[in-house]
Parts: structure tokens; C-alpha cells; sequence
């Protein structure tokens, strides 16, 4: 069991909510003081570095034209952290390829980070969010046929070691295309793709890929890690080992429960702050007309808002984990063993307005007294075993919709 | 009975064209927006006393698939070829509106253009601004309400999106993913289009809702200005939908220049 600790580098200064319409897309920058700005981005590349030197593995990402995350670019502070941490595994989930009208720039991007930081980059590919089309100008209708066509390029141009190659695509052309440098990893990093319904994990699953889900929740991870699982077996002939399935969740440890409800309570800002109106929440040919229609009409929660979240709902839904270390490890020992098994957990260890002694505690409890605990979970069984007992566990049902996981799984 | 709807399927190489005739008369070609088919307005039972109107749903609209290879407008064009082919259709009356004008002013330039006469009813096609120019609204970057304040020249008149049923909202839906692949980038226009326009030889009647806030009649009068011959009327009291929004007057305006 790897755990990947992850920031979304937000800008939580911000006016009360109320006096914008939303937080993505159209957010003026005035909004953004370069000179918080900085101090920002180097507290979160220290943290980053904290996570390395306690055992943690690393995860990063980027959104556009957003307060939520201050990283347009994520191989930069990859590339950054590739030279200042040691050990860490780095995770990048991910790079936007939907959006990217420039795929061999990825694997190019992508091969220095793996070569700078010997061979430590986990490379993953994602559609992105749906408020990423309009800063993108990236019309989503076909969006996932375009990220595995960008897929297939990225991976030739990693595999490629004879000379150019010629690629002409539906999206992407290349002639002469000769990747340098090569990764360091051979034949090419780990690659990760998220997950965000039973089929999407079908084309994970065939390339032995990691598929990666966010926040899906008990009511909608084993549709998401069985469809990966059942995918995997077809095609080749065996259970689908741990390290290929990750979620990611809200992880707060505390030395007291009180305490821990209080760093949760800031780590949830992620999901309260992001207030999108509909217009950005379903870009065209994003979803299937049935749910675009939901959106639009206002209908389907998770759009426009502030989101109406409460910390005890999403804990009890397997969003988030918080509490004492015994607490955590029962939580996320429940989820895991009722989702049948993973090998990497994503952990969303700091947001808005959770400040550096409260994220290290949070950061160091984990590491030193739930992270061994989770090995010893993981080793004591098989995947097999693990899918085989998470079948006879009773599916979980909420009343009402998950607003969250509505926005965030995909 | 001259208004009676006769509705077909035309399999045109593969790609499959819904079309909706009605009335009797010189053939009128009616090329819906961005809304989708508006055959069953009454400004085309009007029309319909005069012209057969032959109706055609652009693939992705009103519920129809996408053919896999479509990109954008040129394939429309295609198709639109191949239908005026399959049907014959030589001398009709184009009335394109919005995106539709856009379709007929792409038809009209070609070699052998189809069209006795050609009416663009806010039309979009073309940019005549600079890059930081918003020539059109960019109707996917607003809410609904805000569109429609834009649209309309009195909200009244507009379609209330709470009042509507589930599958009228899914169509809504289905409408607005067609039209994204037609316009998203550029922009609901073709920038080699101003450099074909001359090309019309068709008489031309640029038609405009003199409130038209998505592109406004300013834009329409320079769009005129590139077709030789084109004469501009504004329809007042008429936002982006003249034809639904004073049919008598967009009725009698078409039926003027046909004549």
C-alpha cells in the first residue's frame, strides 16, 4: 500500500462567495496577490518535500483559471520537486490530454521528469473536469476518444527508440516524431487514467494501467474498481494485483478527535468553495445529453452553489476519513475491505485554510500509525480474496444523491 | 390539405437526414438554428400557403445520431449537398436562420449554387472584429437567463426552461452538443467565408432582428455588405428569432423578396 499525498495548491483568499458568481473560469485575477501567491507556492512545494522525507509518496495536478488550484502546469512543480525530494514516488494525475492540443509535448515534459528524478515518475492521464473546457477552448464531446488517441501517442513516443515515427490521427498529427529524451523508467513510467464510470475502466484495464478513482464514495466505488477488476481478469487471465486500483479521498489525523474534526473540517473548504454555475458545470458534449439536461435546468445538485457538504455526511458516504489514528485506519480499513481492495490511496491532506503545524501533525499520524497498518491490511490477502469478500458486503445506499461525487468522479 | 406535415428519413451515403415537408408551392429550403427545427412555428404555416417547405434536422439535432466522422460545418455541407442532390432540389428558396444561415451562405458560394434566392435571418458565419472582438455572444459561456436576455427582444415571448418536460430538456440538451460541433472553435464562423461571399450570385436578402444582442444588426449589415447585391431589412421588436418573434412581419419580408 502506497499512500500519495496530494494539495490542490488553492487560493483560499478569497471575498465571500456570494460576491462572485463562480470560482472557475471568470474569477477576475485581481483576486490574486502575487506576493501571497509565492509564499503559497513555495509553503506547498515544502510540503511536498515533508511528505518525501516522512515516507510519503507525492501526488500532484493542475486546473485553469481557478482559485481551487493555483497550478496551471503541473509537470513544473514536478519538475521542481524531482530535483528537491528523494525518495518519493511522484504522481501526476494528471496531465490533461483531452485538453492538450500538444501530446508529444507531454511525453517530452514527461520523460525529463522521469530522467531528472531517476525513474521516480507515476505519469497519469486524465479528461479533466468539465470547467476546464471553456479555458481549454476544448469542446468535450468526443473528449475521451481524444484522450486515448493522445494516449496512444504519448506511449509510442516513450516506446520509440529507432528513429521518427509517423503518427496521423483523428486530433493529432506528427510526421517526424522522435521523442528525447527517452524515460528513465523502461519500457516507460506507470501510467494512471481516472475512472469515472464501469466502462471507462475497460480501456484502463486492457493497458495494465492504474485506474485511479476520486471521491466516488461507498455508493459508487465497486461499480467503478468492479468494472476495472472484472475488465482486467477478461483480458488477461488474472486478478487485477492492488497497486492497479487508487482512490482518493479527504484524510485528517488527529491526536484527539476533536482536534481532528477541526483540521477536517478546514480540509473540507475543497468541497464547499468550488461554486460553479451550470453553464461552466456542463460544457457541451461533457455528459450525455439525459444528465447535461439535469445541469442545465438546475435540477441535479452540484452546480451553482456553494455546495452544501456537512463533514459527519461525507465521512459517512467514504469521501472523507478523519479522526484519531485508530479512527482513521477503521474508516479507511471499512471502505477498503467493502470496495474490495487497493494499492494506493490517494490522501487529500491539505485545502483552504489548513495551516503547516496542522497539516504536518495530520501528515506525520498518518504516516507513523495508519500507513503501517494499511501494508499489514493489504498483505494479510489477495486480490481475489479481498474482491471475493467485498462481494458478500451489503451495497451502501444514501437517500439522496451525492452532490460530490456527482462533480468530482470521473 | 396544404399543412400537413409529411415527415421522411433520407439515408444519404451512410448519414441519415430527418426532413419535414409541408404546404405546396415553389420549394422554400428551411435551414433551422442553433434551436433546432422550427417547422411547426406559425411563420411557417404562413410560408407553407405559399411554398413547400422542405424542412431537413441537421444531423445531432432533435434527438438525431452524430454521424462518427462529423467534425463540423464542412461535413453539414456535404451532407447538404448530397441531399439537395438525392431530392433534385435546383431552384429552391434558401431561408437559413442563425446557424442555418450560416449552412446557406457556405451552399451559395459553391461552384453551381442550388438556390434561386437566398434569405440569411441572423446569420452567423463570418467575423468581421479583430481577435479580442466578440462578434458573437458566446452563447456557451452564460446562463440561460442571461442567453435569453440576449435573444429576446421581449422575455415574455421567450421558452420557459422550467415549464419544460424531461425529454424536451434532453432534446434541449442533445441541440446544444450539435451545435458546439458545428461552431466551437472557430467560433461560429469560417474565417475563408468573407473571402468566398462574392462568389453569390443568388439575390440576397439579409434579414435582422433589429434587437439582436448574439449578433447584433450592425454585424448583419456588414455581412450583407460582403455579398454582392445583398440588401439588408431590419425587423423591429425581433431579437435573434425574428421568425418566431413577429412572424407577420418575417412572413410578409420574405414573401416581398420572393416575389
Amino acid at each position: 500500500m502506497r499512500t500519495f499525498w496530494f494539495t490542490e495548491d488553492c487560493y483560499p483568499d478569497l471575498p465571500n462567495a456570494d460576491s462572485y458568481e463562480s470560482i472557475r473560469v471568470d474569477l477576475p485575477s485581481s483576486h490574486f496577490d502575487p506576493v501571497r501567491g509565492h509564499e503559497l507556492y513555495n509553503w506547498y512545494l515544502d510540503l511536498w518535500g515533508h511528505a518525501d522525507e516522512m515516507g510519503l509518496d507525492i501526488m500532484n495536478n493542475e486546473h485553469h483559471q481557478t482559485a481551487t488550484c493555483m497550478v496551471p502546469a503541473a509537470p513544473l512543480m514536478l519538475a521542481i520537486l524531482a530535483r528537491e525530494t528523494k525518495k518519493a514516488r511522484l504522481l501526476i494525475l494528471g496531465n490533461p490530454i483531452g485538453n492538450r492540443r500538444q501530446p508529444i509535448r507531454v511525453a517530452e515534459e514527461m520523460a525529463m521528469i522521469d530522467v531528472i528524478s531517476k525513474g521516480r515518475l507515476e505519469c497519469g492521464f486524465v479528461r479533466g473536469v468539465p470547467y476546464e473546457a471553456a479555458p481549454a477552448n476544448m469542446i468535450p464531446y468526443r473528449g475521451t476518444e481524444r484522450v486515448w488517441e493522445a494516449h496512444d501517442l504519448i506511449m509510442k513516443c516513450w516506446t520509440t527508440h529507432d528513429g521518427p515515427f509517423n503518427f496521423e490521427g483523428r486530433w493529432f498529427h506528427g510526421r517526424q516524431v522522435n521523442v528525447w529524451p527517452r524515460p528513465y523508467q523502461q519500457p516507460h513510467p506507470p501510467v494512471w487514467v481516472t475512472m469515472g464510470s464501469r466502462g471507462s475502466g475497460h480501456m484502463v484495464a486492457k493497458h495494465r494501467h492504474v485506474g485511479a478513482v476520486f471521491l466516488a464514495g461507498y455508493s459508487r466505488i465497486r461499480e467503478l474498481f468492479d468494472g476495472y477488476r472484472e475488465a482486467y481478469l477478461e483480458m488477461h487471465g488474472e486478478h487485477a494485483p492492488f497497486d492497479r486500483l487508487g482512490y482518493l479521498a479527504l484524510i485528517y489525523v488527529g491526536d484527539t478527535e476533536a482536534t481532528a474534526r477541526e483540521g477536517a473540517q478546514k480540509l473540507l473548504w475543497y468541497m464547499t468553495a468550488n461554486k460553479v454555475p451550470p453553464h461552466w458545470a456542463s460544457p457541451p458534449g461533457y455528459f450525455p445529453p439525459s444528465i447535461a439536461a439535469r445541469v442545465l435546468s438546475g435540477r441535479r445538485i452540484g452546480s451553482g452553489i456553494p455546495l452544501e457538504v456537512t463533514l459527519d455526511d461525507q465521512r459517512e458516504r467514504g469521501n472523507v476519513f478523519f479522526g484519531t489514528p485508530d479512527q482513521v485506519y477503521e474508516q479507511i480499513r471499512e471502505f477498503w475491505e467493502y470496495s474490495g481492495g487497493f494499492g494506493n490511496m490517494l490522501m487529500m491532506g491539505q485545502a483552504g485554510f489548513l495551516g503547516e503545524k496542522d497539516t504536518l501533525r495530520s501528515m506525520k499520524l498518518y504516516a507513523e500509525e495508519v500507513l503501517p497498518r494499511l501494508k499489514a491490511l493489504e498483505a494479510s490477502t489477495t486480490p481475489a480474496e479481498a474482491w471475493e469478500k467485498s462481494k458478500a458486503i451489503p451495497q451502501r445506499e444514501f437517500a439522496t444523491q451525492d452532490s460530490v461525487s456527482a462533480d468530482f468522479v470521473r | 390539405m396544404a399543412n400537413k406535415d409529411r415527415t421522411e428519413t433520407v439515408d444519404l451515403h451512410g448519414v441519415e437526414l430527418k426532413i419535414t415537408r409541408k404546404g405546396e408551392g415553389p420549394p422554400l429550403l428551411l435551414l433551422h438554428g442553433g434551436g433546432g427545427p422550427m417547422e411547426a412555428l406559425p411563420f411557417a404555416d404562413a410560408l407553407a400557403e405559399r411554398f413547400e417547405i422542405v424542412a431537413p434536422v441537421h444531423p445531432g439535432f432533435a434527438g438525431t445520431p452524430i454521424p462518427k466522422h462529423y467534425d463540423g460545418m464542412p461535413d453539414l455541407v456535404f451532407t447538404y449537398l448530397d441531399l439537395l442532390d438525392a431530392l433534385g432540389l435546383r431552384d429552391a428558396l434558401a431561408v437559413g436562420v442563425s446557424l442555418g444561415g450560416w449552412l446557406a451562405a457556405e451552399l451559395a458560394v459553391l461552384p453551381g449554387a442550388p438556390f434561386s434566392k437566398l434569405v440569411l435571418v441572423d446569420a452567423v458565419g463570418v467575423k468581421h472584429g479583430g481577435p479580442t472582438d466578440r462578434d458573437i455572444a458566446d452563447i456557451f459561456g452564460m446562463p440561460g437567463p442571461a442567453l435569453a436576455r440576449l435573444m429576446w427582444h421581449d422575455l415574455a415571448k421567450a421558452p420557459d426552461p422550467t415549464a419544460q418536460d424531461e425529454k424536451a430538456l434532453e432534446t434541449m440538451a442533445g441541440n446544444r452538443i450539435a451545435l458546439a460541433l458545428y461552431g466551437w472553435e472557430p467560433y461560429l464562423h469560417n474565417p475563408k467565408l468573407p473571402h468566398r461571399l462574392h462568389r453569390i450570385t443568388a439575390p440576397t436578402l439579409v434579414l435582422w432582428g433589429e434587437s439582436d444582442r448574439v449578433v447584433t444588426p450592425d454585424y448583419g449589415r456588414k455581412y450583407a455588405a460582403l455579398i454582392p447585391g445583398a440588401k439588408f431589412v431590419a425587423i423591429p421588436e425581433a431579437g435573434h428569432s425574428p421568425q418566431a418573434e413577429q412572424p407577420e412581419a418575417f412572413v410578409k419580408a420574405v414573401l416581398d423578396f420572393a416575389a
